[in-house]
């Protein structure tokens, strides 16, 4: 059977790569086909390719090297941040202490104001008790000489003025 | 002749898938009639069109599925062309690629069924690897001048070897293409041939022809990993020869 | 009478010359066995080794195709 059929083809062998009638026809063909995609591969298909991944390795790159700037200018923000936040810490600290020192001051001097004042005070209460301590005390000596002589003449004797208001004396003092 | 007569009565006709056809009528083939070579080859034309061309029409940045497949072949190839040739060797990128592909697809687009393997004629394989030999002889002596003799000439050898090595050297280097074509050629044909005998087992075994079948299977299996396989290693060698002409001699 | 004895010789041929094969694959299996004791031995090298064993294993098995060749040669050719 397959001998007809190589018959029929007109071949002489069973091996049809050994056939060599037929060389010329696949040497040409595939010449041509090699032409075809080297010129296809060269001319279209290999610097597009390789234009993408150039392009796209330059994108990658670009893009980390944004993405480093940005950190940077993250951190650098960050720092200023910082900076401010310290600034404004020290400041606040300094108008605390400032104005603690000022109401110091005006506590201090409201104090002293307040401190003569009292011992203005103070020194007048004392006088004006002083006073009272003394009227009192010559009333009671007064009240005791009137008492005294009183009851002298209450116990029948005669009251020497005199000698009343020395015993009473001596006695107040005593 | 009659070898199918002796063969116990199955029909099995292992080499009738390489037969080269006329396309149209049934004349003799001369060297310009259209044939199956010629329509295979034209859809490895088109598949590497719609594989490398098409697919990376839009130049994306972020890839679609096909681009970054063409994207895989491209770096692929060149990753291979500059670690194997040395950065010399990237001028040859082009041609390289322009074999891998031709190569590649045409095993890949032969293991359809009832297609025809370009790659599995010797005559194909043969101009790939002549094609390969005389770039890299023009290409060493164009480059190196008389100096690409000194390949054959070991100097790190003793000096009563060196004659002896030269000519195991100069013939070595004459097998090359005759190594390189028939290695890929052969290869083919014979997981072709070994898939149609199973097939011609198949149909000859009635119920238990499951066995055959599933064999089939295995070997397609295979098959995919050689077409693979001896795409890969064709061009690896391409760039193997390469270096000799295009690299440094005392790497 | 004469053809079938020439039919015979090739077919002790063809045969004969599969036994190549055997050599092929005596060649791959000992460079894919050494690659991969190497490659255990030290793993971190063994992707950069990987073109070399493709092609060492290409370099074996194009001898074993030579002999399938000369089998299909001696079946089909001659």
């Amino acid at each position: 059977m397959a001998t007809e059929a190589h018959g029929e083809a007109g071949q002489a062998v069973g091996m049809p790569q050994l056939d060599f009638s037929t060389w010329p026809n696949q040497i040409f063909w595939l010449l041509v086909t090699l032409v075809v995609i080297y010129f296809v591969l060269s001319k279209i298909a290999l610097p597009r390719i390789g234009a993408v991944l150039a392009d796209r390795k330059s994108t990658i790159t670009n893009d980390l090297a944004a993405a480093e700037e940005l950190k940077q200018k993250a951190v650098a923000a960050e720092k200023a941040y910082n900076d401010a936040l310290a600034n404004a810490r020290t400041e606040a600290a300094k108008i605390v202490a400032q104005a603690k020192a000022e109401i110091q001051k005006d506590l201090d001097a409201a104090t002293a104001k307040a401190d003569v004042e009292i011992a203005a005070k103070a020194a007048e209460s004392e006088k004006s008790i002083a006073e009272i301590r003394d009227g009192a005390a010559a009333a009671v000596s007064e009240v005791a000489k009137d008492v005294a002589a009183e009851l002298v003449a209450a116990l029948g004797g005669a009251a020497d003025a005199k000698t009343v208001t020395a015993a009473v004396t001596a006695r107040l003092k005593g | 002749m009659a070898t199918e007569e002796h063969a116990g009565g199955l029909q099995i006709h292992p080499m009738d898938q390489f037969v080269v056809k006329p396309l149209f009528g049934d004349g003799p083939i001369e060297w310009y009639t259209p044939t199956n070579v010629t329509l295979w080859m034209g859809i490895a034309v088109l598949a590497m069109i719609a594989l490398l061309v098409l697919s990376t029409r839009r130049r994306a940045i972020v890839p679609s599925r096909g681009q970054s497949v063409a994207e895989l072949f491209y770096g692929f190839i060149h990753k291979m062309v500059e670690d194997v040739a040395g950065h010399e060797g990237l001028k040859f990128f082009p041609y390289i690629m322009t074999l891998f592909m031709f190569v590649f697809l045409s095993n890949m687009l032969g293991l359809i069924p009832m297609s025809f393997t370009t790659t599995s004629h010797i005559a194909v394989t043969a101009v790939l690897a002549l094609l390969v030999f005389l770039t890299v002889t023009l290409v060493g002596f164009y480059r190196k001048g008389i100096g690409f003799l000194s390949m054959f000439w070991v100097s790190s050898a003793p000096l009563i070897l060196r004659p002896i090595l030269a000519v195991i050297e100069l013939i070595s280097y004459f097998v090359r293409p005759l190594s390189h074509s028939i290695r890929l050629g052969g290869n083919l044909m014979a997981g072709h041939a070994v898939i149609k005998v199973f097939a011609g087992f198949a149909g000859a075994m009635g119920v238990a022809s499951v066995v055959p079948i599933a064999a089939i299977a295995a070997i397609y299996g295979l098959e995919l990993l050689v077409a693979a396989v001896q795409a890969y290693v064709f061009t690896i060698l391409t760039c193997v020869y390469l270096r000799d002409a295009v690299g440094d001699a005392h790497h | 009478m004469e053809g079938d004895i020439a039919e015979m010789g090739k077919f002790i041929g063809a045969g004969l010359a599969t036994m190549g094969l055997g050599g092929a694959g005596i060649g791959v299996g000992h460079i894919a066995g050494n690659f991969l004791a190497g490659a255990l031995r030290n793993p971190s090298a063994a992707p950069g080794q990987m073109a070399n064993l493709f092609v060492g294993i290409a370099f074996a098995e194009a001898l074993g195709i030579f002999s399938f060749l000369i089998a299909l040669l001696l079946m089909f050719a001659v």
